[in-house]
């Protein structure tokens, strides 16, 4: 139950942040694709920066106050990742929203939003139906 | 509290965001914000097609509680915290009132997009849905987001990580030179 709490917590937190440094704008990413502007990588170039240290310090302790920590790796492949990151960028770019900031929009109240994350649990699902039959 | 109402620099929200990712590898969780719509078809039934959705939605409730939270987070933000808009480079501004957008730099969303009005023509409907649905097939093909490829996967110098990233850049790029000027 406190970890649930933690989890909301953590949400509210990532949530105000996409949306107070523009991460969630449309009008940011096309910036960023037009690279006009340091601002979207800078938030994700320091995000990893910072991240890759903090993953590389956890990794080597492999527990944290006695939980055991668990990194996955990513499984092996090539043409769905590809693939896959080439469809997801249409559609960040069309959308200006990744699924992170579609949650997070939602709270604008704007019916338009709900339609964009029904469109994203229709893809995840029509995804689910024909993946025997994409290439990996 | 007057920092907190203007827009949040680069340098504030990348830490933070690893501040999350730091938080949920020590709860033992991994940031992705991707797999909740697997979750979401899960609970909405869609094991009864596929084996691909036949999972223990409760062990990847977590994400679902994180995502509440990320949507209060925007509820709290966008009634709160002063959403202005966004003031980005004046090139990009110029390109898009070229296309027609001229809702920039006085909105937070893109009218010609996200407005009602937009969205209850044919097109405007059509293309939201698609936006939505590129996102989470692509997403899901993928394995991930930005947040769980780019962020935690690049993070963890994760070379799948790498070419999806490389691939949200070729789609990204496509849609925004080339695509975007032929819808609008």
């Amino acid at each position: 139950m406190k970890n649930y709490i933690s989890f909301l917590v953590l949400g509210v937190l990532f949530g105000i942040t996409l949306i107070k440094s523009e991460a969630a704008s449309w009008f940011r990413i096309f910036e960023m694709f037009q690279f006009k502007s340091f601002h979207m990588y800078g938030i994700i170039g320091s995000a990893v920066i910072l991240g890759a240290i903090v993953t590389a310090v956890l990794k080597k302790q492999n527990t944290f106050s006695g939980n055991p920590i668990v990194i996955k790796s990513k499984n092996k492949g090539f043409k769905n990742y590809l693939f896959g990151g080439i469809i997801f960028g249409l559609g960040w770019a069309l959308g200006g929203a990744c699924p992170g900031p579609m949650y997070a929009l939602l709270g604008s109240g704007l019916v338009s939003i709900l339609v964009l994350l029904f469109g994203a649990v229709l893809g995840a699902f029509v995804f689910g139906l024909v993946k025997n039959k994409m290439p990996f | 509290m007057e920092l907190i109402y203007k827009p949040w620099a680069w340098y504030v929200a990348g830490p933070i965001i690893v501040f999350v990712l730091f938080m949920l590898v020590k709860l033992g969780r991994n940031l992705g914000m991707s797999s909740n719509l697997n979750t979401m078809c899960t609970l909405a039934g869609a094991g009864k097609l596929t084996d691909h959705f036949k999972t223990d939605w409760r062990a990847s409730s977590w994400g679902l509680i994180l995502i509440l939270g990320v949507f209060l987070g925007g509820v709290i933000a966008f009634n709160f915290l002063q959403v202005e808009a966004p003031q980005i480079h004046p090139d990009s501004v110029e390109s898009l009132q070229n296309l027609g957008f001229t809702s920039v730099s006085q909105s937070f969303f893109p009218q010609e997009i996200y407005s009602l009005d937009a969205l209850l023509t044919f097109k405007g409907f059509a293309v939201i849905l698609l936006a939505g649905f590129l996102v989470g097939f692509g997403a899901r093909y993928a394995g991930g987001c930005t947040s769980g490829h780019a962020i935690s996967g690049l993070s963890n110098l994760q070379l799948p990580s790498l070419i999806a990233v490389i691939g949200f850049f070729i789609g990204g790029l496509v849609m925004v030179h080339v695509l975007i000027p032929l819808i609008f």
